[in-house]
């Protein structure tokens, strides 16, 4: 056992594998969360283990009795895991925050314009009518406009 | 969602994508039953300035994410603008708002 964590560069693989890991489940597992979408604290709190394993693990690549290749792999998993680590901190940080100002947008207290648009029928329906028809054949506290990017 | 109608509260959802698009999309494969509208020329999303112009996912003019609670008299009573498209608007901040309507 000793023998074999002392022949592979353990380091390096398990600070490769938890960057894969990090990077990846927020697009596929976290973002499903609302608290851990909103902040994705815990994939960057994953980063921080992982990079110190891949430092671990090239420090361990490039030791003077180390092949070549073990210096190149090393290299190319340590660089693989901080874009992923760099593309997170982009995503988080930078694209999702890349939206135009909407100074014009209703504000609370103000009417909101009304409308006219079709539903998935083709039946045009009016926002006075949405603040108007039963729900539960009682008449609607409020109407939520939701509007979302869709998928084009 | 349901929370939300039990509380009275209709949720209109408003996009880009055509009739037919949502159809498919949210009421068959999602299984969505509140009301969809299309506005596939942003008119309303221009009224209510909240065009995302040249997105850079799909690079057309798209509504960016927001929400308003209207009450039936047909004024705004909350909003929220999102300025992080991973932040959105949570069932219970709104129906927290709804509670001063009423």
């Amino acid at each position: 056992m000793s023998g074999f964590m002392k022949r592979i560069n353990w380091q390096l693989w398990a600070g490769f594998v938890l960057s894969l890991f990090a990077g990846l489940s927020y697009p596929l597992l976290l973002s499903d969360w609302e608290l851990t979408r909103d902040y994705a604290w815990a994939n960057l709190a994953m980063f921080a283990p992982a990079m110190v394993l891949l430092i671990l693990g090239l420090r361990r690549a490039f030791k003077p009795d180390k092949r070549l290749v073990s210096k190149i792999f090393g290299s190319l998993a340590a660089a693989f895991g901080v874009s992923l680590l760099a593309g997170l901190l982009f995503l988080v940080f930078v694209a999702f925050r890349w939206l135009p100002e909407s100074a014009g947008a209703p504000q609370v207290g103000q009417k909101a314009p009304d409308f006219t648009l079709t539903d998935v029928n083709n039946k045009p329906v009016t926002l006075v009518q949405l603040l108007s028809e039963p729900i539960n054949n009682k008449p609607p506290g409020a109407v939520l406009l939701i509007f979302y990017r869709g998928y084009w | 969602m349901k929370a939300l109608t039990d509380a009275g509260i209709r949720p209109v959802a408003i996009s880009v994508d055509k009739p037919e698009k949502t159809r498919v999309k949210m009421v068959q494969e999602a299984g969505y039953t509140f009301t969809f509208l299309s506005d596939p020329e942003l008119e309303v999303i221009r009224r209510y300035d909240l065009v995302h112009a040249e997105e850079l996912a799909s690079g057309k003019d798209i509504a960016r994410p927001a929400e308003f609670l209207i009450d039936p008299a047909g004024t705004i009573r909350w909003r929220m603008v999102t300025e992080n498209f991973s932040v959105r608007a949570r069932a219970e901040n709104i129906l927290e708002a709804a509670k001063g309507l009423p």
